[in-house]
């Protein structure tokens, strides 16, 4: 390290940590690394050290070469000679107006928030200031005006901290052979999070296009601990000859382990729930008892929930805030201000705070509820204390029996810091479609080049030849087998095959609708006063305007009824009325909210963690680890009927109050066992038990009907090995996602994403009111008269893991396979009682159909009789 | 509380036995409902079936709305036309109609008629054989050519029922335009459906065509036809109609 900056870290009482240092070996070496370090390590300040360092030494004497776009040269069709010029390009010395000196785009830093560029900029500020660096760091996002991405663009920083989507915005312009062709270093911070989702795939085509304008670029990946740390690896270098290739992993060492506990609750642990109300007081207590507290939630509604709750009896009157992304951003600024402050006590939270924007001090996590995976816990955990030789210290609190065993697991894989972060994705074929149309926007391509280089990106590494084409021709002219498009097409062949815009209107659309981030339709919430039952739904006599409150989500607020009250922004509200992208909600005098909405957390029990769960199960040894309460429940359940095995599936069926029903313990999360829901409904179905409806959790899944399914066991005319059998994932499957509403959500996204609809029109903003078609529609159509359509193909792909969960489903199913123990019961096991208290409590889950139609309807003809 | 109970026990709310071409009886679901003192099926599909008359009603076919889009870049799958035709020909082969009345924007736009294909052109005159074809011209296609086969006008009245595009609100008037649809909610759930919209004096059809979007009957537009919600939705389930009244809806 340079003397300035061993002075530097001396001055500040630091001296540099061993990663740090390897970091800055690796850059001299010329490769590109993966650094894997926990929250508080000095991640960031390691990534930059390279940059910081060679921009200082290549500052002395100053840089004598000028530097402007290469405007001339690209009239006159030089981005023809492609690479090899564009290489060159930024080195070009030319003598016109407006240049300046610039040594050109040093080091690109992606961060997958907005505000975590911002906040790295102001931290990178301090050491360039007192070191006196010459280094210009600009930031670019969304909020950047257009005057400085203009002269951005003309006359680059030396370090330019971003996002992927304005990445990909960068690389659509004509002129980024130049704004890139000095690019020494790619910075990727919480790649770790990055990489799981479109973004991830999105960045990756990215890294493949600076590949090619900057071949002697170099990339630093930032990570929290993973469990595939190889594999991670693979993302930060160009794949070439379908070998695999890797980054150089650095691991930070001396972090202290946490330290972990489980709530030893006093008071009865419930059965079943989300809200862990049981242990209010001790929660409380903690919060007390520690400077400062975060306090993490799965889901936005346990956080209104929460915080209601914890302000009721906040009888000392302690600073607690509530912080979830659907709250006004206004409100969660001040909050994050007052944190970092040092002015809470506690903060409510949701995994909105998962990722890094610096906190200061906490001294206590609280987990309330389950926490789904090891890594995800340990990133949660790792938010406490920013100083990485103190130890984090941590407190689950279960919020029923099943999370109890949950916890146990997770603070045993936390305490042998084994990792359960899911494996690298396969690139999404609607995110290249995206990527296809921003090359086309920028130099024209010839396919066989852009192939090669879509697979140097990892996650595409393994695409085909025919996936390509097809969603080349799908950006081209939609890709349909009937082609009567070509004379729309969006982008075109020249003379020399290369793929150019057929217009400009085409790159505007582009532009508008880069991401991958879909979300789901939001609306405002705003609180009117309220009552005389005025609204009725529509707007009527209902004053207009209102203070904001916040966003919800369009798909709850169409589950209500005027007059439902629910929790939001920390009350109950009274839903009042919708109009246009506003609802309506009034203050309600209620203590609790009428419509429970919990709608299950976004993350279900990982693949791990539910492995673990089944093997304590297994091993009633383990069992004293556990709450008296707990153990108790187990050894009853052992009883009256068995607990489940580590690999068998555990099926009861058993009489209640004039219906039957079959309760199984598959523990692979909500959103497979709502799959398995609706697939074995329909088997079901076809056997003659007249099913009627079901229920999931994380951990088991319900379904009742009028057959006595006890009896037709018995008599051999319903076999569970055929009913569980993997082949449901044919026809059945099929069948049902002709009109699975999910799956039209998932087709949606993908439909925006890949460009086949705007999710802004050119110039404007259209609200949902004014959307002329719906992709519902267009999902029916396509999937009738061309199955095999590239889209479907896409929404068939993240069904397989998103919303479906069907990969986890298939595997269970392969599983257990013809390890199916069935236990016929007189009455419900204990270990059934907890899925069995959701029916009623949650809403239960089936496609609505004809059956809620004739609800209201039935509601129709009640009414009527009463009235006359 | 039921998440998937079962219809196939359940009789439909009304139903109505054809004979088709092969002569073989069926069952179809649908409505009754009534319009100035007329009895009109209202079919599953969101065709109105007159049987006195033997007339079909069809309303806002929207034909070539995906080519219509796709001239602007946005490039819907160009399957509409043939699925919209497809279903058309469904409902005709059950009622078998003596006579057709689409009841407006037949076609997307001004020009759409033209890019229909030839094998589209052949569906639409082998509909046309053996009985009559009335264009109501609409706001979207007030000009329908002439070589489309049928005839085009601006309304027809049949004893006391006038068939129009655009509803006005008068008595004894079946119109098209607005799309209704109906958004049911309970507990947590909730689902929308195209459908009729009706109080015994007028009507308003649903949009049959496949794109073709839809406006809530909850919107003031509604309110302007039939006066205060007083009037119901017949809602197009998945095997039958619902019939909800309009102040139950979203």
């Amino acid at each position: 390290m340079p003397e300035k900056f061993q002075r530097w870290f001396a001055g500040r009482g630091w001296s540099p940590r061993a990663h740090q240092l390897d970091l800055l070996q690796k850059a001299r070496d010329d490769r590109s690394a993966l650094l894997i370090a926990p929250t508080g390590a000095g991640k960031t300040l390691a990534g930059f050290l390279p940059t910081l360092v060679e921009l200082s030494a290549d500052t002395s004497p100053l840089p004598s070469f000028r530097l402007s776009p290469p405007r001339a040269a690209r009239a006159a069709g030089g981005e023809k000679n492609g690479r090899a010029a564009s290489s060159s390009q930024a080195r070009v010395t030319s003598a016109g107006r407006g240049e300046q000196n610039s040594r050109g785009l040093h080091t690109l830093y992606i961060s997958p928030l907005k505000a975590l560029a911002v906040d790295i900029a102001r931290n990178l500020e301090t050491p360039i200031a007192e070191m006196a660096l010459p280094i210009k760091v600009e930031t670019r996002t969304g909020d950047t005006p257009v005057s400085r991405r203009q002269r951005q663009r003309r006359y680059p920083p030396d370090i330019l901290l971003t996002t992927p989507e304005q990445l990909a915005l960068l690389l659509s312009s004509d002129d980024a052979p130049f704004l890139f062709g000095s690019l020494q270093r790619i910075v990727l911070d919480e790649l770790h999070a990055l990489v799981t989702s479109k973004r991830g795939d999105l960045l990756s085509l990215a890294l493949a296009r600076l590949w090619q304008l900057a071949p002697q670029m170099r990339a630093i990946g930032l990570s929290a601990t993973v469990a595939e740390p190889e594999s991670l690896a693979r993302f930060l270098v160009p794949q070439r000859d379908r070998r695999s290739e890797a980054a150089d992993i650095v691991i930070a060492g001396g972090a202290a382990a946490p330290i972990v506990e489980m709530l030893d609750t006093k008071e009865r642990l419930p059965w079943a729930g989300h809200s862990a109300r049981h242990a209010l007081n001790e929660v409380y207590e903690l919060i007390k008892a520690n400077r400062t507290t975060l306090v993490f939630v799965n889901t936005r509604s346990q956080a209104e929930m929460l915080f209601q709750d914890l302000w009721r009896m906040n009888d000392d009157n302690l600073a607690i805030a509530l912080h979830h992304g659907s709250l006004d951003v206004a409100q969660r600024r001040k909050v994050e201000d007052a944190m970092a402050a040092g002015k809470l006590r506690g903060v409510v939270c949701t995994s909105s705070l998962d990722l890094g924007v610096d906190w200061g001090d906490v001294d206590l996590v609280i987990n309330i509820g389950a926490p789904k995976g090891a890594s995800r816990l340990m990133q949660r955990i790792g938010r406490a204390n920013h100083r990485i030789d103190e130890a984090s210290r941590a407190v689950l609190v279960p919020a029923n029996r099943f999370e109890v065993l949950e916890c146990r697991v997770a603070i045993d894989a936390v305490a042998e810091n084994a990792q359960d972060t899911p494996p690298l994705r396969t690139g999404a074929l609607d995110v290249l479609a995206q990527h296809v149309l921003g090359r086309a926007c920028g130099e024209p391509f010839l396919s066989d080049e852009l192939y090669a280089e879509v697979l140097t990106a990892a996650p595409y590494a393994g695409l085909t030849r025919t996936d390509f084409d097809d969603v080349v021709d799908f950006v081209a002219s939609g890709g349909y087998a009937l082609k009567t498009y070509e004379r729309f097409a969006r982008i075109k062949q020249d003379k020399t095959g290369r793929w150019r815009v057929t217009n400009p209107r085409v790159r505007q659309s582009y532009r508008l609708n880069v991401g991958t981030i879909v979300e789901d339709t939001m609306l405002k919430v705003r609180l009117v006063r309220g009552g005389k039952g005025a609204g009725k739904g529509s707007t009527g006599a209902l004053a207009r305007g209102g203070r904001m409150l916040g966003q919800i989500e369009e798909v709850f607020i169409e589950g209500l009824v005027v007059g439902d009250t629910f929790v939001f922004g920390g009350e109950v509200v009274r839903y009042e009325a919708l109009a246009e992208d506003q609802v309506y909600v009034s203050r309600a005098n209620d203590k609790d909210a009428k419509v429970p909405s919990y709608m299950g957390g976004k993350f279900p029990l990982s693949t791990y963690l539910a492995e673990r769960v089944r093997k304590l199960l297994d091993d009633d040894q383990a069992w004293k680890a556990l709450p008296e309460q707990v153990r108790e429940w187990l050894s009853l359940q052992r009883e009256v009927s068995r607990v489940p095995g580590v690999r068998d599936l555990l099926v009861e069926t058993f009489p209640r109050a004039n219906k039957h029903y079959l309760v199984c313990y598959p523990f692979e999360g909500r959103l497979a066992h709502q799959t398995l829901g609706m697939l074995l409904t329909r088997r079901m179905e076809r056997a003659r038990v007249r099913p009627l409806g079901f229920v999931a959790n994380e951990y088991a899944l319900a379904v009742w009907g009028l057959g006595d399914m006890s009896f037709m066991i018995r008599q051999g005319r319903l076999d569970l090995d055929a009913l569980f059998d993997p082949d449901m994932l044919g026809d059945d499957l099929e069948a049902w996602l002709a009109e699975s509403a999910l799956m039209k959500r998932t087709f949606r996204t993908c439909a925006v994403i890949s460009g086949l609809i705007a999710r802004r029109f050119t110039g404007e903003e259209k609200t949902r009111r004014q959307v002329l078609f719906s992709t519902d529609l267009i999902y029916d159509v396509l999937r009738k008269h061309q199955p095999d359509h590239v889209l479907l193909r896409a929404a068939r792909a993240d069904a397989a893991t998103g919303l479906l969960d069907i990969r986890r489903l298939s595997d269970m199913l392969s599983r257990i396979k013809r390890r199916i123990t069935h236990r016929e019961l007189t009455r419900v096991s204990p270990l059934a009682v907890p899925v069995m208290l959701e029916i009623g409590r949650e809403s239960v889950y089936g496609e609505a159909s004809d059956e809620l139609l004739a609800e209201a309807a039935g509601e129709l003809v009640k009414e009527a009789m009463e009235r006359t | 509380m039921t998440a998937h109970a079962q219809f196939l026990d359940d009789e439909p709310a009304a139903a109505r036995a054809t004979v088709d071409a092969a002569g073989a009886t069926q069952v179809v679901a649908g409505a009754t409902l009534a319009v100035a003192g007329v009895t009109l099926f209202a079919d599953l599909s969101g065709a109105l079936f007159w049987e006195e008359q033997r007339l079909l009603v069809v309303s806002d076919l929207h034909l070539e709305k995906g080519s219509s889009f796709a001239r602007r870049g946005v490039l819907l799958p160009p399957y509409d036309t043939l699925a919209t035709l497809g279903r058309l020909g469904a409902v005709i082969a059950r009622h078998n109609p003596r006579t057709v009345i689409a009841l407006g924007d037949s076609f997307h736009d001004r020009t759409a008629h033209g890019r229909l294909s030839a094998p589209n052109r052949d569906i639409i005159a082998a509909f046309q054989l053996r009985r009559d074809w009335i264009w109501i011209s609409g706001n979207h296609d007030p000009a329908i050519p002439s070589d489309l086969g049928g005839v085009v006008t601006q309304e027809v009245s049949i004893g006391p029922i006038a068939f129009r595009h655009e509803p006005s609100g008068a008595s004894g008037e079946i119109a098209g335009h607005l799309h209704p649809k109906a958004r049911v909610s309970t507990r947590g759930r909730s689902m929308e459906r195209r459908c009729f919209a009706c109080d015994g004096e007028r009507a308003v059809m649903p949009a049959f065509g496949a794109y073709a979007g839809g406006l809530s009957i909850r919107d003031a537009a509604f309110a302007k036809i039939f006066g205060t919600p007083g009037f119901m939705a017949h809602v197009l389930g998945d095997h039958r109609l619902h019939t909800i009244a309009a102040s139950r809806c979203y």
